[in-house]
């Protein structure tokens, strides 16, 4: 099939399938799905809509069909893509399982594991989270303690991890579990998969200083998991590990809309002709005019690198350490941004509850606190810039 | 348009990058920057580039150009910027050629491109009269006499100013400097009677003169009046101008990089390689990132001249206050990670250094460009 035949066939079922409550400026959908058992519908139109993307194979349109996907190309996946936002569309589906987890399991499942855990994933029916930072192993992950002991056909785990993002409303964790304590640290590591709904798994939320969060720790107590839940061989989990950050990166890396990164909420300039009561023309002060342009510049050099970036891979070149450098500058310019915006808003922005005070008021506040998270999680500023050194500039250790 | 290189632009960029392995003598830099006197274009160097066609990249076939564009053109600038070979191809052909192309009569055309393609007439915008980038600055006055015009005034930095065999000079027939009407474009040739020269050498070992204009007669027919107000001539030449020089910056730029991160991979102190040292390597890690922010927004920039779209002035100002700013920072970690060697003048990177400064300050810093771009999108 060409890429014109294809483009027509996309049409036809989009024009079949696509609910008009899910198309255009007045869409119902929402930003992200996020799925699991926990999720319910609010609406049938969006209903109907995800169950006919997930028939298709079209949450994941890259992946295998055998696994809940479609198999296209690349070129496909752009075409369809193209379509979708045409007629004012996406696929809301989203989640840790689609963008870190099933990219990895393609890489290093057997195939049993594939065909158990990629359709669910593809369907949304299950929602994992991410089981890698511990209370003493943040940047040095590899310190990790979680131990996992092997009892017959089954690993006994017991430990703690941090960071755990949704846990709360996930229903598998993937781990990272200490298997060897004799081995240097990053080989005795192996990579497990275990249903949070197992006897001993227990979660907590934890509370930011921007509030509430979707952080949590998670704890294990003598939780068996069975054997078969391992991905890849016994101590060679952090093979794994590292082709599931750069995933990871790969997904913080992406400036748009639906990745959740760009910082959401009123623009710069709105915020900024509020509090100055400029509606209109030019801004009364240059310095706040000159940093309103800087970090709008940034911007435009940063989505253009990205999007250089992206047209390489599409020509067939592999995305490569590089990755930490986008994950290292758009949460920078992300945090500045937020920053920026809080001052413009001024005194007003300093108001944490009171009289009168709704929670639109304060999300300009609560995004620049919760923004200093960025540049720590999916590993540190620090963490990336010692990955660009060593692996992209080649400097000595 | 795509962001990567057609077949023809990645066989472009190796013929300059030999040409300019070749050619590339930091050494008769530092003599000419030495000798007395403030020398002229290089002819020989520059007649090799006009063989290659180089000249003829931006014009229209029907002048004898090859009908291409900035992202062409910006190839060669990059590769030139980093070897620092200096060439006439800023000021005659994206500066004078440009503005004929985009503001002048077919009979001037027909009497200037073909020179310029052909390597034979050099020329120069001389538009500058205050100390910062400030194009609708202008003092000189264009006054309407019964046998045509007079011309009065002075312009500063004018690039290739002693070379060139003719000026488009920028002067105001009505109102106050900074008005954005009353402007007029005006061709001088630089042996008319009243021109005067003051030549200057830059830090770069590039040539400017400061060019004096004393009751100068222009002939009507010197008037360049073929694209509507001058002020958005202005603007557009300096958007062609402003991203050619972005390209040059960034062939500097990676020079000073390259050199550097080898540099950190050989110097021991300490009994260890520098770039082990983590208080360096983070340093060169974010150097990297502004470096290939760099390269992106120059890509971009090159292809929205040639596109000539509506955001074309945005992503010029975009691009040349990214690389103001990294060429800065080029200089600056790249003589101080070298050290002291790097503050001596037999090391290479001052030279480079140099480079960036003048090209950071020509055509509008990055605050200047920040200013513009904020005004540009209405705030």
């Amino acid at each position: 099939m060409t890429k014109e035949e294809f483009r027509v066939q996309v049409r036809t079922w989009l024009d079949d399938h696509c609910p008009p409550a899910c198309r255009g400026k007045g869409s119902i959908l929402p930003d992200i799905i996020w799925g699991g058992r926990q999720f319910t519908y609010a609406h049938p139109d969006v209903e109907r809509w995800v169950k006919a993307l997930v028939d298709k194979g079209w949450t994941v349109p890259s992946w295998p069909a055998a696994y809940g996907g479609a198999g296209l190309s690349a070129e496909e996946v752009q075409v369809l893509h193209e379509e979708m936002s045409a007629i004012g569309t996406y696929s809301p589906l989203f989640s840790y399982g689609m963008s870190m987890l099933g990219p990895a399991l393609l890489e290093y499942a057997t195939e049993e594991q594939k065909r158990t855990h990629l359709p669910k994933i593809a369907s949304g029916e299950i929602r994992w989270c991410q089981g890698y930072s511990e209370p003493g192993a943040g940047s040095d992950l590899a310190s990790l303690q979680c131990s996992a002991v092997r009892d017959g056909d089954d690993y006994i785990v017991t430990g703690q991890k941090i960071w755990t993002s949704t846990a709360d409303k996930s229903d598998w964790i993937f781990c990272l579990v200490r298997t060897d304590t004799h081995a240097p640290k990053h080989e005795g590591i192996s990579f497990l998969l275990i249903d949070m709904a197992s006897p001993g798994v227990s979660t907590r939320p934890i509370e930011l200083i921007s509030g509430a969060s979707p952080f949590c720790e998670t704890f294990f107590d003598d939780v068996r998991v069975p054997v078969e839940n391992r991905v890849h061989e016994e101590n060679k989990g952090w093979t794994v590990a590292k082709a599931l950050l750069q995933h990871e990166r790969t997904m913080l890396s992406a400036s748009n809309r639906r990745s959740k990164v760009s910082v959401p909420g009123r623009g710069l300039l709105e915020v900024a002709r509020d509090s100055l009561r400029t509606p209109e023309g030019s801004l009364p002060d240059d310095t706040l005019r000159a940093e309103i342009a800087q970090v709008q510049m940034d911007r435009l050099c940063y989505e253009t690198l990205h999007q250089k970036n992206t047209e390489a891979r599409e020509a067939g070149h592999g995305m490569g350490p590089e990755g930490s450098m986008f994950k290292l500058y758009l949460s920078e310019l992300n945090q500045r941004t937020s920053d920026l915006r809080q001052r413009l808003n001024g005194s007003d922005s300093l108001v944490w509850n009171g009289d009168g005070i709704d929670e639109k008021e304060i999300a300009i506040t609560r995004e620049w606190l919760y923004g200093k998270a960025a540049t720590i999680l999916g590993g540190t500023s620090e963490v990336q810039l010692n990955i660009i050194a060593k692996r992209v500039l080649g400097l000595p250790d | 348009m795509s962001l990567l290189f057609s077949e023809e632009q990645s066989l472009l960029k190796e013929s300059a990058a030999a040409f300019v392995r070749n050619k590339r003598d930091l050494n008769a830099l530092r003599v000419r920057r030495s000798s007395p006197g403030v020398p002229q274009v290089d002819r020989e160097i520059w007649s090799e580039m006009v063989e290659l066609g180089w000249t003829a990249i931006p014009f229209e076939e029907a002048w004898g150009g090859l009908g291409l564009g900035f992202a062409e053109l910006g190839i060669v600038m990059e590769e030139l910027g980093r070897g620092l070979v200096q060439s006439p191809l800023l000021s005659t052909v994206v500066l004078y050629g440009g503005i004929i192309e985009i503001a002048g009569s077919s009979e001037h055309k027909q009497r200037i491109l073909p020179e310029v393609i052909a390597g034979n007439s050099l020329g120069s915008f001389a538009y500058l009269e205050s100390a910062r980038h400030d194009p609708l600055h202008v003092e000189t006055t264009l006054k309407s006499q019964r046998d045509g015009y007079r011309l009065t005034g002075c312009k500063h930095f004018v690039l290739d100013g002693g070379s060139a065999d003719e000026f488009v000079v920028l002067a105001r027939e009505k109102g106050r400097p900074g008005d954005d009407d009353g402007l007029r474009l005006a061709l001088v040739p630089a042996d008319s009677e009243g021109v005067e020269l003051e030549n200057h050498l830059l830090i770069d070992g590039r040539s400017v003169s400061n060019v004096h204009f004393r009751e100068v007669v222009v002939e009507d027919d010197w008037l360049l009046t073929g694209a509507g107000p001058v002020a958005g001539v202005v603007d557009q030449v300096f958007d062609r101008a402003t991203v050619a020089l972005s390209s040059e910056m960034l062939g500097g730029i990676q020079s000073v990089f390259d050199m550097t991160i080898e540099y950190l991979k050989v110097r021991e102190q300490f009994g260890a390689k520098i770039g082990s040292f983590q208080g360096l390597k983070h340093r060169a890690a974010r150097w990297f990132c502004e470096v290939e922010l760099s390269k992106a927004i120059v890509l971009k920039a090159l292809r929205a001249i040639d596109e000539n779209g509506p955001e074309t002035l945005q992503i010029a100002s975009a691009c040349k206050a990214r690389l103001s700013d990294t060429a800065l920072l080029s200089g600056k970690e790249g003589i101080q990670m070298h050290g002291g060697i790097g503050v001596t003048d037999e090391h290479d990177v001052g030279l480079f250094m140099k480079h960036g400064r003048v090209a950071e300050m020509m055509f509008g810093d990055s605050r200047f460009h920040q200013l513009r771009f904020a005004s540009s999108n209405g705030y």
